[in-house]
């Protein structure tokens, strides 16, 4: 791969972090000898004899004197491959705020164990402030391999160990390489020391990881940044894309104005025409019309637009030792190119990031604490949320008084709670509840099996003695839905009803076992979207079963008949469906039968529902 | 993913300085938008030549909306100095120049004395003064973070106070490409937008555009002389030490500061590429080959960053 890969590394000395990032500056020769002579000084000043690698990341005074690393520091090297820039991360006191920081712009999250201790603690904290922050790849070095005889056995159960936790998280590409930073083994150059290990070496993993797709192609956005006025008389705006893809010819919209209009002229730096320009190019574009348009302004397509809210969610991560996050503080909210003051409504839990646990008793948030708070803005945010936008999903709170920022923010969507119907505090809590509830949701094309595992999974658990109920897209039509039929907005409203049903029965305790075919990832989402807002786990299912053995399968003849022509709009055949991109399950024909497929769903409600108590 | 969909996303891959250059340009709009008197340092270095190409195509078709400020130590090299003022003509800039020499006379500050000794440290008093003097509330600086420790933990955005001083210990956390430039009254922020770009970036930037830049770069035959294991260039400002032999070598600089404490390395690379080859097989950083003001002590950056250095 050619560009820049934006890596962030996270741990502490003891992992032999700094001996890593060392071993990879030094071997691919991005350290100048006056660079090591300089290292040996230092290390000398403080008392030890050995060169350390280790002591090439730690910049200030201060950090030396006291033996550890304060801050951030950014690293540089490249291969004939590619550049990259290393985000260094202290892992000994304020590990959060740094790692957050690095982990905002970092394409790859490295950490490291060590393989005589396996994971820790500090690893599954810093494999979830990864997941939170949106990062795709994750790499995990096993580090210190010679410590433990290069031994494969020691290395798969580490690997196991990382793959089990991580499964409750949101990553998507998981790699390890079992290595030894103080040998060399596997850093730069392949292992000799590990015959039966067929991969390759970090190095190679950070040339080939790909990140092109990583960024939003698909959500045209343009946050006016500056407008030019050339001498020609031209305004042109200024900006950096944000998502998506604009050209020349292209209709667009400004927000918040609601003005249509059409892309002219889409230029680099320097004023290149450019046929089209991509997320993150620096742009300027003509507008075909004369509008007052201005800074924080944002152009989009028509029919793709970001939500607009003043009332909105958001995890939020507190970086302050002076103070602490309060409700009904003023701040100003840095989003996008717009400043607007911001008031907190409501912290609604402190998560807890190394159980995962949500605290849900507390109203502030101190420094280091991560925490899900409900805002509202003094003009209206135009956003995406963070999971499918880290551009125009994120956003800092500065401090008015000493202009400090205090906070980085990362937008979930629109409050529920500005709805103008008034919502009543509920005098008992899911918590308060004899059992956890959770949604199990089955998705997939018609006859790939969704719902005979779906009944096996609530015979499972009504023998468990565990309350389950199991909402069937095809019964629910005869009542509940009776009135919808198949259109786009009909099969939209079909899932959101079925949606909160299952929020409801979830709530009250129960496993509720929804299966239907919802073809929608954006259907899927919101009801996903609407169980976390209301702190209820939501595990999404996705029977893979291909659409041939599926069409073989027709128990209701209904692929025959849509193939016929018979009947339109079905899905797999005439319309489209939409795999999850990130299951918590996916069930292919080869994991067994019904009954065995049931039972893997059960291994996942129960660790989901351990972690939520 | 589908590999016809990977295939597509391919067609937006940006290459390295094409998204080292997106993102300078947009750290240069963003102070262009959001301060009401940016200033841009140009010392006719190679640094402050790419900053300021990065700063006039962010802005192009239109002329550049802030001055760019030069401080001048009086021991610069003629050709710099030269060049400077040819760059300045060319692209029809604003200059201001902020002189050493004026503070020294008004008794401001003392001219260090004695061999070895340089006006390196004096241009914080003449680059505070003449940012107060502009009452500027944004300076851009051309410094990188691989060039040096205290460098390498710096902020785009770094907040200097009411004394034009930096602290490390209390800089502002810095995420996404959101930056905070709040500040009061008397404060200013320094702006780094090569913050992410190594020596080697910066030189095959100079290639792609082809920046023209001082002749000094460039392998040349001329008198130096050795002083603590580095060679410095006989000049008028700065004399042979009793005990030095000068002799003449083919030389070139790495990087251009005051000549009183700018060495130069031996070199043949007489073209951009013959430089960026050079450089890719050195073994010694630019500072360390180069710069005496860093020999000073392991922090010597540091601290003079924390006066209000560059």
């Amino acid at each position: 791969m050619t560009g820049v890969l934006r890596v962030v590394t996270a741990g502490s000395v003891d992992d032999g972090k700094s001996t890593l990032i060392g071993r990879l500056l030094f071997d691919s020769k991005a350290l100048f000898d006056d660079q090591l002579a300089a290292i040996e000084r230092a290390g000398t000043d403080s008392g030890e004899v050995v060169p350390d690698l280790a002591l090439v990341t730690d910049g200030l005074r201060a950090e030396r004197a006291q033996g550890i690393t304060i801050d951030v520091a950014y690293r540089y090297f490249s291969s004939p491959e590619r550049t990259f820039i290393l985000a260094d991360c202290p892992g000994h006191i304020q590990y959060t705020r740094n790692m957050v920081t690095g982990a905002s712009t970092a394409d790859l999250a490295l950490l490291l164990v060590d393989a005589r201790n396996g994971v820790s603690e500090q690893t599954r904290r810093h494999a979830l402030i990864a997941s939170l922050l949106g990062i795709k790849h994750v790499v995990l070095c096993v580090n210190k391999m010679d410590a433990v005889g290069w031994s494969r056995e020691r290395f798969a159960e580490i690997c196991e160990e990382f793959r089990r936790f991580t499964a409750k998280l949101d990553v998507p590409d998981l790699s390890f390489v079992p290595m030894s930073a103080l040998t060399g083994d596997n850093v730069v150059h392949r292992t000799t020391s590990m015959p039966w290990y067929e991969g390759t070496s970090l190095l190679r993993r950070l040339e080939d990881v790909h990140t092109t797709s990583d960024r939003n192609l698909i959500d045209a956005r343009l946050p006016v940044q500056y407008v030019i006025r050339g001498q020609d008389g031209v305004r042109r705006y200024a900006g950096t894309i944000a998502g998506g893809v604009f050209k020349p010819g292209d209709e667009v919209v400004v927000l918040p104005a609601g003005t249509s209009t059409v892309v002219t002229e889409v230029c680099g730096p320097g004023g290149a025409e450019l046929a089209e320009a991509a997320a993150p190019q620096a742009v300027t574009v003509r507008l075909a019309d004369e509008l007052p348009v201005g800074r924080g302004d944002l152009l989009c397509r028509p029919n793709n637009r970001p939500q607009v809210a003043q009332d909105v969610d958001a995890l939020v991560c507190w970086l302050s030792d002076r103070g602490e996050l309060a409700p009904d503080r003023r701040y100003l909210l840095l989003h996008t190119t717009r400043a607007t003051a911001a008031t907190v409504r409501a912290v609604d839990y402190h998560m807890d990031v190394t159980t995962l646990h949500r605290d849900k008793s507390v109203n502030t948030l101190s420094l280091n604490q991560i925490g899900r708070v409900s805002l509202r803005t003094r003009q209206p945010l135009l956003f995406d949320p963070y999971r499918s936008n880290r551009a125009t999903g994120s956003f800092v709170l500065v401090d008015e008084a000493t202009n400090d920022t205090v906070a980085a923010g990362m937008l979930i969507g629109p409050s529920l709670s500005a709805s103008p119907v008034v919502w009543h505090p509920p005098g008992v809590t899911s918590g308060d509840r004899p059992s956890q509830g959770v949604t199990v949701w089955f998705t997939g094309l018609s006859a790939s099996g969704k719902s005979t595992i779906a009944a096996a999974l609530e015979r499972l658990l009504a023998r468990a003695d565990r309350p389950a109920y199991l909402l069937d897209g095809d019964n629910l039509r005869h009542g509940l839905n009776a009135d919808l039929g198949f259109a786009q907005r009909d099969r939209e409203e079909n899932v959101r009803r079925v949606g909160e049903v299952a929020k409801l029965f979830a709530d009250f305790g129960a496993v509720a076992v929804a299966s239907l075919i919802s073809p929608y990832r954006a259907d899927r989402d919101r009801v996903r979207a609407a169980h976390e807002a209301a702190g209820l786990p939501f595990v999404e299912v996705f029977v893979d079963t291909p659409i041939e053995l599926c069409a073989a399968r027709d128990p209701k003849g209904l692929y025959q008949r849509a193939m016929a022509g018979e009947i339109t709009g079905f899905t797999g055949i005439d319309d489209p469906y939409e795999p999850p991109s990130r299951p918590e399950l996916v069930l292919r024909p080869d994991h067994g039968d019904p009954d065995a497929m049931a039972e893997a769903v059960l291994r996942v409600v129960d660790e989901v529902t351990a972690r939520q108590r | 993913m589908t590999a016809a969909a990977r295939l597509d996303a391919a067609r937006y891959d940006l290459s390295d300085l094409a998204t080292l250059e997106a993102e300078s340009v947009h750290v240069i709009r963003e102070v262009a938008a959001t301060f009401d008197r940016p200033v841009l340092l140009f010392s006719g270095g190679k640094d402050s030549a790419v900053m300021l190409r990065l700063a006039v195509k962010a802005f192009a078709p239109a002329a550049l909306p802030f001055p760019v400020l030069h401080v001048d130590t009086g021991h610069n090299f003629t050709e710099v100095i030269r060049y400077r003022d040819a760059t300045v003509r060319e692209l029809g800039l604003r200059l201001l120049v902020s002189r050493v020499q004026d503070d020294i006379d008004a008794g401001r500050v003392r001219e260090p004395t004695g061999p070895g000794t340089s006006r390196n440290r004096l241009q914080t008093t003449a680059l505070l003064r003449a940012i107060t003097e502009g009452a500027f509330d944004a300076v851009f600086g051309g410094a990188r973070r691989d060039e040096e420790k205290a460098r390498a933990k710096e902020r785009v955005f770094s907040f200097r106070d009411e004394f034009g001083q930096w602290d490390p210990s209390a800089q502002r956390p810095e995420l996404w490409n959101l930056f905070n430039g709040r500040h009061r009254p008397g404060e200013h922020i320094r702006v780094f937008p090569l913050s992410n770009w190594t020596e080697l970036d910066v030189w095959r930037y100079i290639a792609a555009e082809r920046i023209p830049l001082p002749t000094l770069y460039f392998a040349h035959r001329r008198m130096v002389f050795e002083r603590d294991g580095m060679l410095l260039a006989d000049t008028q400002h700065l004399s042979v030490a009793p005990g030095h032999d000068r002799f003449e070598a083919q030389v070139r600089f790495r990087t251009v500061g005051d000549a009183t404490c700018t060495g130069c390395v031996h070199s043949t690379a007489t073209t951009v590429d013959e430089v960026i080859a050079e450089l890719a097989a050195s073994r010694v950083s630019e500072r360390g080959a180069t710069r005496a003001d860093d020999r000073i002590s392991e922090a010597g950056m540091e601290d003079r960053k924390k006066e209000g250095y560059f």
